[in-house]
């Protein structure tokens, strides 16, 4: 992979548009675009500008506190560290294998968890972009114009979102930053009303998550030329996968394919990670760089996420979602399968997917059984990997004989899709903003890129469209040379109006 | 009966027998006097102020003052609640109470009461004092961050269990804090055990059974379905 206007040659001759926040993710994100005269980019980078220090502040802390305390990363998608966590620490514990009450609460958990952030993703973060087009009109672009608009949509993501959170809370306890996970098991299983309650709309969630892939397929038919060319770039990429190459979301093997398809590893045991994969460090953002250590720093970057699931498995193992993947695959020839904005259609067939399982799990009577906890051989050290919505999520831990934790590695899924990120941001702003002015409009653009990833990064901008965004032009020797800033109420000053002496 | 001693709470006549204290004589009759170092099975310490009311007008510690027949005895007043949500909000400053990730939460006496007396913030500057975990016991956790210095690990150590484990020491906001009985300074040095009364009597996630964090989940804890004025003849861990 280049690294393509990562560093510009002579920075100090450019001036600099910043986005600043684009939103929080692990800490606040920024992205900087240096240009020259003539508008034309030369330099772009997405920065993760907060340290958060999870890592270190959970050392001293006894172990059965960690799935709890680390979920607290994340207001979107606590579960995956929740699970993750609990993971690591069944290993610490020795447990190789959990009760079927315990695993298949886990998993109802877990997909609950999947059909509601993806629900979120798109409906309400994405499908502004989507709908109403890239450039459109920012008072409209938000969840808002897409209930007025389009009810139907705005309602069946509203919903399906809610029935994911209904999962979590009965699974968990609360529908964000629940406790039912707990090292070596679960705290509870389902009761005879819970169940009853989930199956009594089960099948409406199944059928408007084939809408839901539907609406993005549409969407694709209808702009195919811009869709499969926006910040489109080749990328190896990674995921957990089943024995048998299933998709599996919870559990697997580590499976990882170079920019040509080619296999790096296949059902890679997790609990070594380090040994495929390692974590560089670049000066002006605060997110590691992980790559693939068989091809280095420059050239191993990769991507993780719904594209890189459902296009690296070798099936899905529920049938309506395996159609759609099937489908997907062969969709111009397989172009949108390579697309930025495939992450959007695949993120739909794993919500089908998701919907799909917790059918199949309510079915199962293990899910109201009472056997909820296994012990083993406490071991120093657990890995806990898992496919969180945006991707592989590693959560490591060494615990002392005291019980307290004394080391932790957390690698999230933002953190592997962060080259793919910056890498996605660069060729937006090629195609996009390269010698022209620049609007809120297609600043917007670099967002839509961002957001294709990880609403981590967008929550703020597309919940309700109060995310606060400065975007300043500053001359080579630092004075502002041109602003706008947009606050809770939308767009209040403009390109050209200029700012008063302070 | 004519001869039944009683006084007024809050406008209710509440029996009580020579010698008992407001707070006994108001458990006994079922009604909530807000409270933390307060416990029925040890002699009141008197320290956490919370459980005060205003008798004949005049404020005074209720788990100490003895019940007088005719008095009139102000509790769940608005004044007095103020100051008591004011009290527990420098307890909150004061340690390091961070209820989202603490295993207590739900069964926390603390958490409890603030919710009571709808404590919505901590309103004050937190303190985040110094306070090192003692993991070193194989069975029991100290997290000091979350004391309140009731000090009813103190009483029940030496007055149940005979073995005077714990001390209250130092000087200051900052200094005062429990200390342990041992060379070391360890709870693994001294031969306190996880079936001692001591082990069971922290109002909050101070004094904690290794390896149980989270086992009861969401909607079963203590105070998950009653809040704690409605638990006044409840037993108390």
């Amino acid at each position: 992979m280049t690294f393509e206007l990562e560093t510009a040659k002579s920075p100090e001759t450019l001036r600099r548009v910043a986005i600043d926040p684009v939103s929080r993710v692990e800490g606040h994100g920024k992205v900087t675009i240096l240009l020259d005269d003539n508008n034309k980019v030369h330099q772009v980078r997405l920065h993760i500008v907060e340290f958060r220090g999870f890592e270190k502040f959970i050392q001293g802390r006894p172990y059965w506190e960690v799935p709890v305390m680390v979920q607290r990363l994340c207001g979107i998608c606590p579960v995956s560290h929740h699970l993750a966590a609990s993971k690591a620490l069944d290993m610490m514990l020795g447990v190789k294998q959990l009760t079927p009450t315990a695993e298949k609460m886990r998993r109802l958990m877990h997909y609950g968890q999947m059909l509601q952030s993806h629900a979120l993703h798109f409906f309400h973060l994405s499908s502004p972009d989507l709908l109403f087009g890239f450039g459109s009109d920012v008072a409209t672009r938000n969840i808002v114009g897409v209930v007025a608009a389009h009810p139907e949509v705005a309602k069946k993501g509203v919903l399906l979102r809610k029935y994911g959170q209904e999962v979590i809370r009965m699974t968990a306890g609360k529908r964000v930053h629940g406790t039912g996970s707990i090292p070596g098991g679960v705290n509870k299983s389902l009761s005879t009303e819970e169940r009853a309650e989930l199956l009594k709309d089960i099948y409406q969630m199944v059928a408007w998550s084939r809408d839901a892939v539907g609406i993005i397929r549409g969407l694709f038919e209808q702009n195919l030329t811009q869709y499969n060319a926006f910040g489109r770039f080749r990328s190896a990429g990674m995921c957990l996968i089943r024995a048998d190459g299933a998709m599996d979301l919870y559990h697997g093997g580590l499976r990882a394919r170079d920019i040509d398809g080619k296999p790096l590893f296949d059902h890679f045991d997790y609990s070594r990670y380090w040994d495929v994969i390692g974590e560089d460090v670049k000066p002006w953002s605060y997110m590691k760089f992980p790559f693939f250590k068989s091809l280095g720093t420059e050239d191993g970057s990769y991507r993780v996420g719904p594209l890189s699931r459902v296009t690296m498995c070798d099936h899905i193992p529920t049938p309506l979602a395996d159609k759609e993947r099937e489908a997907f695959l062969a969709f111009d020839g397989g172009s949108a399968a390579g697309a930025t904005l495939g992450y959007h259609w695949a993120r739909m067939i794993e919500m089908l997917h998701s919907v799909e399982s917790i059918k199949d799990l309510l079915h199962d009577d293990d899910i109201t059984g009472h056997d909820l906890m296994a012990t083993g051989e406490r071991q120093e050290r657990g890995v806990g990997v898992i496919e969180a919505p945006r991707g592989t999520l590693i959560h490591h831990y060494r615990v002392d004989e005291n019980d307290q934790v004394i080391r932790a590695n957390l690698i999230v899924s933002t953190t592997h899709n962060n080259q793919a990120m910056n890498t996605a941001v660069r060729e937006v702003a090629k195609q996009y903003l390269d010698g022209v002015e620049i609007t809120e409009g297609l600043l917007n653009h670099v967002e839509i890129a961002i957001r294709a990833f990880d609403p981590c990064l967008s929550c703020a901008t597309h919940a309700l469209g109060q995310m606060p965004l400065e975007i300043a032009i500053v001359g080579a020797d630092g004075t502002v040379l041109d602003e706008a800033t947009r606050d809770h109420r939308g767009l209040t000053r403009e390109f050209g109006e200029v700012r008063e002496p302070s | 009966m004519s001869n039944e001693l009683t006084f007024q709470l809050d406008g209710e006549d509440i029996s009580f027998t020579p010698g008992q204290t407001i707070m006994q004589a108001a458990k006994a009759a079922g009604v909530y006097i807000p409270h933390l170092c307060w416990h029925p099975d040890f002699p009141a310490h008197g320290s956490c102020k919370l459980c005060t009311v205003k008798v004949n007008g005049r404020f005074g510690s209720s788990c100490t003052m003895e019940a007088q027949a005719g008095m009139s005895v102000e509790n769940r007043t608005a004044e007095l609640d103020d100051k008591r949500r004011t009290l527990l909000q420098m307890f909150f400053v004061e340690g390091n109470h961070f209820c989202p990730s603490c295993e207590k939460s739900g069964n926390c006496t603390l958490q409890a009461t603030a919710y009571e007396l709808k404590m919505m913030s901590p309103h004050f500057d937190m303190f985040y004092p110094d306070r090192p975990v003692d993991a070193s016991h194989p069975d029991i956790l100290l997290d000091f961050n979350r004391c309140i210095m009731c000090s009813l690990c103190v009483t029940a150590s030496r007055e149940v269990d005979g073995k005077n484990v714990f001390a209250m020491g130092g000087r200051g906001i900052l200094g005062r804090r429990i200390h342990i009985n041992s060379e070391s300074g360890k709870l693994a040095d001294t031969d306190f055990a996880v079936t001692d009364r001591a082990a069971s009597i922290c109002p909050v996630g101070v004094i904690l059974v290794k390896r149980k964090g989270f086992a009861v989940p969401i909607g079963e804890r203590q105070y998950d379905k009653t809040p704690i004025n409605e638990q006044v003849k409840e037993p108390t861990a």
